[in-house]
């Protein structure tokens, strides 16, 4: 019989959940590739060969440089893609971020569309309307047409806009928190209801505001882009790196709070007292800690996440709002749903979940781009991916079983 | 030798191993026909994972289990249905909102076209109470019948399916005497019919009293089996714990200094009716004196204890720990000012179930600077620390300090809320009910426990519903009855039948208070 320590025969449970949520990817990627054989083969324009392309582009879109004179794939680091990778990243990591806390916290934050809403539009009025130093299209210049008493340095108006997104989205978050510490309502009722008052509320102040872009005639519903006055998230030279592509500093600051949470999550007190708040509200209270305003401070940091994510999505420059929210609530919010649960809400695990969804997302512009397969066939993989990651429970069981007969086999012999 | 084996159920030299600990080391086990037979251990020896060997939830690493005579091989539980075993669980296993029949004949009901047609089973119910005196209502729901009455219902549901090896897992846990007492008499019935019984339990005044054999279980192994006649309560404790076990708790007169805790006049609203569960109650407890709290449950003992250790409000009265008002004052701040509690609910209240048992063990000492340097834990002081306790209160578990709360026995999740709540060393401590479900050496131990701190000049409040508990233990007995103090006696010079009347609200001291 082998040697059977403590850990021997099960592996940790850390190291399940990261295979659990590898074999789920496998899975869901295989999944797609089958779809893809399936469109393929049916489809009379199509054949082997776009079968081939198409399923490589699913495991290797993101290397993909296009195709050669004779028609095929060529291959290769492709620096645009692999920043708007990250770039793309940078918000759903947060969102993922803000739902792995609440999760760690005993809370289920589906309200993180509202609070990247409320971030997003906290941060977009401070950083549109405060006169700043130097720019030569200042938003107040076109809309108000007086000279404003004082200017202020970029770098100072674009901490004001991304640390007003995150008061906002803390202040949004807090309202299902404290709606559940104090009258003990359920948390996702209140949430679903804070987001459509946020989509709502977003399109009624930027209707009535100064901010809509009337300055490029092209289209309409946008509110003006942070490049028109200076006031974008620095690019910390990673534009140097991934050239041609719209990467800034802003995933450098998304990895970094997800550090700082982390750290905050499993090595403090007060993350030891929000999680013992959500894992046994009655005990934590009977040891003296305060489970309400735990609660609501789980809410507040996990809105707060969500909040930066709209901050410095927004603030990037080159990307505009469409101030009509009350259509549809963003998408990157729910997202962050399935990041959570293929990192098992280890916030450093959602750093690579969120990363690895934008990715899929580059493999499906891919697919639209050099193949005759279009992007949903990537939504269709990350849904296998989602409901794979919430059975992480069952394969996880799946794999140890699997030790354990092996095992009982050995000890057999 | 006939064809038949003497034996219903074998189980020979059977061997469990988990992770860090042997559950079961050759452990045999063997059942008469028509036997009550007691299988009796520690928490932690091994008791339910045998049965669970028994159920095929587990497959043994060695060992062999005969049914009749014959070898046999359970895979799963319908494997042991099949054959006929049938087990009342600890906690039972009932739909709240379906009858009484529905339950009994949940998952074997009969069919016509694939409609339920229950006529016969109810017959069959019916005939099956009356045979063995299982007293009850068909149709009520679960939800409103007695604990006493449920059991009962798990009692036929094996009945129903014809079970002929019967295994009740620690079924007085959860019963009141008079509940207990009908529950010996319906196992003997059960026996006398032919029936054999297996039953688990570490309570010693009953296997003296209903079984007819003993097996004993120690850390995993298989100490011996006795019959119940030949055999007494001290040698069964000697047997189970390994050591001599004093039954009865050696104490030296209490000498009571100073008042620790004064509640004067307190009420307590109850949540379920419209009335205060706690009626204007006032006593005191001074340092160096156990002061019980004895009466039914349900007499507003709950409300009582946690208007005073702060989980509910008062709604009247004053609450005063060394002379501080603390009637609305944070739970933190009166763990500041020198209570510790060991709460009445283990799960609910006094562990984090899925936290490690070191996390458990500073539940209330986190924050102290021992454990924290600004505000970041020092978990090698926290695991230190576990460590300490760990050994110093013998709390048993798989991986020691990083093994979760959830999955260690309830024993010994007991005696990690004992060991952090004693080790806080604080004036004050509230005990509820602080060995229900325990071994005797485990009770032993946390007697031997509370009574030194009282010696150390400790006040101690305890709420026992254990009546050998309140008169061995306590200096003091207060008897609450409807949320009242009824009465308060001196356990030396009163009786268990008196307290009983005191307790059933048959006698009242006028004014309350003293008893001289």
């Amino acid at each position: 019989m082998s040697k059977k320590g403590p850990n021997g025969v099960m592996l940790k449970d850390g190291s399940r959940t990261v295979i659990a949520s590898l074999l789920s990817i496998l899975i869901g990627m295989a999944v797609g590739s089958v779809i893809i054989a399936i469109v393929g083969f049916t489809n009379v324009t199509m054949g082997a060969k776009a079968v081939w392309d198409g399923i490589r582009i699913i495991f290797s879109g993101l290397f993909c440089t296009g195709r050669d004179a004779v028609g095929n794939l060529t291959f290769g680091f492709n620096p645009q893609m692999m920043g708007n990778m990250l770039f793309r990243a940078t918000p759903v990591v947060l969102t993922g971020l803000s739902v792995a806390v609440a999760y760690k916290t005993g809370l289920f934050n589906i309200g993180a569309p509202g609070q990247y809403l409320a971030g997003t539009a906290a941060s977009l009025f401070i950083a549109l309307s405060i006169p700043v130093e130097g720019s030569t299209m200042s938003v107040w210049q076109a809309s108000l047409g007086a000279a404003p008493s004082f200017f202020l340095p970029a770098w100072l108006v674009w901490c004001l806009a991304f640390f007003g997104g995150i008061l906002a989205g803390a202040l949004w978050g807090a309202i299902p928190g404290l709606l559940k510490a104090l009258l003990n309502i359920n948390e996702v009722l209140a949430c679903i209801m804070t987001n459509w008052i946020a989509a709502n509320l977003v399109t009624w102040v930027f209707d009535i505001s100064s901010l809509k872009n009337v300055y490029e005639n092209t289209k309409s519903g946008y509110i003006y882009k942070t490049s028109f006055n200076g006031v974008q998230t620095s690019k910390f030279g990673l534009d140097k790196i991934f050239e041609g592509s719209q990467i800034n500093g802003g995933i450098i600051i998304a990895a970094v709070l997800a550090i700082i949470i982390y750290i905050i999550l499993s090595k403090t007190t007060f993350g030891y007292e929000l999680k013992a708040c959500g894992s046994n509200r009655f005990s934590a209270r009977y040891a003296g800690i305060k489970d309400k305003r735990s609660i609501v401070i789980s809410m507040a940091i996990a809105g707060s996440l969500a909040g930066a994510a709209g901050a410095l999505y927004n603030l990037s420059g080159n990307t505009e709002f469409f101030w009509s929210t009350y259509q549809a609530l963003p998408a990157v919010g729910f997202n962050g749903i399935p990041v959570a649960l293929l990192a098992a809400n280890n916030p450093i695990g959602v750093i690579f979940s969120g990363i690895f969804m934008s990715m899929l997302d580059i493999c499906g512009l891919q697919l639209t781009n050099l193949t005759g397969f279009n992007e949903y066939i990537t939504d269709v993989i990350i849904a296998v991916i989602v409901y794979l990651s919430a059975f992480s429970l069952l394969i996880k069981m799946l794999i140890s079983g699997a030790k354990k007969r092996k095992s009982g086999k050995e000890a057999a012999k | 030798m006939t064809s038949v084996s003497e034996y219903v159920v074998e189980m020979l030299h059977i061997t469990k191993e988990f992770p860090g600990i042997k559950a079961n080391d050759d452990i045999t086990l063997q059942l008469k026909r028509g036997e009550i037979h007691a299988l009796l251990g520690e928490n932690g020896a091994g008791k339910s994972t045998l049965m669970s060997v028994l159920f095929g939830l587990y497959q043994p690493d060695g060992g062999e289990i005969r049914i009749n005579g014959n070898p046999v091989k359970i895979n799963n539980p319908n494997d042991a249905t099949a054959l006929h075993i049938g087990m009342v669980h600890q906690h039972f296993k009932l739909v709240d909102v379906f009858t009484v029949l529905d339950n009994i004949i949940l998952g074997a009901e009969d069919t016509k076209a694939g409609f339920l047609s229950k006529k016969k089973a109810r017959q069959k119910v019916k005939s099956l109470s009356e045979r063995y005196g299982l007293n009850v209502n068909l149709d009520a729901k679960i939800e409103d019948i007695t604990v006493g009455m449920q059991q009962r219902v798990e009692i036929l549901k094996m009945l129903y399916r014809d079970n002929e090896v019967l295994i009740f897992d620690e079924p007085t846990a959860v019963l009141t005497p008079q509940e207990i007492e009908e529950l010996m008499k319906i196992m003997k019935g059960l026996a006398a019919e032919g029936k054999s019984i297996l039953f688990i339990t570490h309570k010693l005044n009953e296997i003296m009293a209903v079984s007819d054999r003993c097996s004993v279980l120690r850390k995993g192994k298989y100490i011996g089996t006795v019959n119940t006649s030949e055999t007494n309560q001290a040698e069964l404790s000697r047997m189970m714990v390994g050591r001599d076990v004093q039954l009865v708790v050696d104490k030296g007169p209490s000498v009571p200094t100073d008042t620790i805790l004064k509640v004067e006049g307190l009420s307590v609203k109850s949540k379920l009716y419209n009335r205060d569960a706690v009626k204007n109650v006032s006593f005191t407890v001074r340092a160096g004196e156990i002061v019980c709290v004895a009466g039914i449950d349900g007499n507003g003992q709950s409300e009582l204890i946690h208007a005073i250790t702060g989980l509910e409000k008062a709604s009247a009265g004053k609450i005063l720990l060394n002379n501080t008002n603390i009637t609305s004052a944070p739970i933190r701040t009166r763990s500041n000012l020198g209570m510790s509690h060991i709460p009445e609910d283990r799960h609910k209240h006094g562990l984090i179930l899925d936290n490690t048992l070191e996390q458990n063990m500073v539940l209330q000492k986190y924050h102290e600077p021992r454990f924290q340097n600004h505000g970041f834990i020092k978990f090698d002081s926290v695991r230190a620390y576990a460590e300490g306790l760990i050994e110093q209160y013998d709390v048993r578990s798989g991986q020691g300090p990083i093994t979760l709360t959830r999955s260690m026995s309830g024993g010994n999740q007991q005696k990690a809320i004992i060991a952090r709540e004693i080790d806080r060393d604080l004036p004050l401590i509230v005990a509820v009910q602080p060995t229900r479900g325990l071994d005797v050496g485990a009770i032993e131990y946390i007697h031997r426990q509370l009574v030194s701190a009282r010696d150390a000049g400790k006040a101690v409040l305890l709420v026992s519903l254990e009546l050998d508990e309140v008169m061995n233990l306590s200096d003091r007995i207060l008897v609450m009855y409807e949320g009242e103090i009824v009465g308060e006696l001196d356990p030396k010079k009163t009786t268990v039948e008196e307290l009983g009347l005191y307790m059933a609200g048959a006698k009242k001291q006028e004014g309350g208070a003293s008893n001289e």
